[in-house]
């Protein structure tokens, strides 16, 4: 098989990946079990309440940070899983790929959507 | 094919002659409550936009999740969080060289889905 010297000095084979999408899912697993245990109650109690209540909760930092690290972890964990999911199943390329495209854009929309609705009920508007 | 060993390798298994076990229910729990739990947050991040937005919006994305039916969705995301939660640490532990043993997994197992029950009932009676 004819190698090129880069594809060598990578040593990815024909993976053509090594193991960081693998380390990132298993990194952001690990940032949220702290982040979960802490963001639960607070967003429990939120769920279901009034209006007032749930601008209350997130007026206070603490809340607010924990709520966004914890948005921003699992839509990138969401991402990766799903990415996984549509590439076991999915064999079709063209559907693979737009699938692809459309996981990443649906899942950082969505995060994106949830920062920024923690951001702005924090910062008071 | 010339490979004559073909029969005596194990197999993978291949799922409509694999007698169904226990611990590959719980691994394919693992992935569909994984998928689930994309409607679970999206319906957060969705409710937390509106709250941002105007108590308006607020009201029309609260009365869907306090309806019986986002309820019920309520409900199981949260059990699915919690098995995805254990079961994920189950995972980390494989990851990391633990518990590997069938018999240890079996045991593992059940004590996932015992403490996802658990901490979902806890849950619900806590918030």
């Amino acid at each position: 098989m004819y190698r090129t010297p880069m594809s060598r000095v990578l040593g990815m084979g024909s993976a053509k990946d090594g193991v960081g999408h693998w380390w990132s899912q298993r990194l952001s697993a690990v940032a949220m079990i702290p982040l979960v245990i802490l963001a639960i109650l607070p967003l429990g109690g939120a769920i279901g309440s009034d209006h007032a209540a749930v601008l209350a909760t997130y007026a206070n930092p603490w809340n607010a940070i924990v709520l966004i690290l914890l948005l921003v972890v699992t839509f990138r964990h969401l991402q990766m899983g799903l990415q996984v999911v549509i590439e076991d199943y999915v064999h079709d390329k063209a559907w693979r790929t737009g699938l692809l495209m459309a996981n990443m854009g649906f899942c950082a929309v969505m995060g994106l959507a949830g920062v920024f609705g923690v951001a702005k009920i924090a910062l008071g508007a | 094919m010339a490979d004559v060993n073909r029969a005596a390798r194990p197999l993978s298994p291949h799922l409509s002659v694999y007698k169904p076990e226990w611990t590959m229910v719980l691994s394919i729990s693992h992935r569909i409550t994984g998928v689930a739990l994309a409607l679970g947050a999206t319906l957060v991040a969705w409710w937390l936009l509106a709250a941002a937005t105007s108590p308006e919006y607020f009201a029309v994305v609260d009365g869907l999740m306090t309806s019986w039916i986002g309820n019920l969705v309520l409900l199981g995301s949260t059990f699915a969080l919690w098995y995805h939660f254990g079961n994920g640490v189950r995972h980390l532990a494989w990851d990391a060289g633990y518990g590997l043993e069938l018999p240890e997994a079996e045991k593992s197992g059940k004590l996932v889905v015992v403490a996802a029950v658990v901490l979902t009932a806890l849950t619900v009676a806590l918030v």
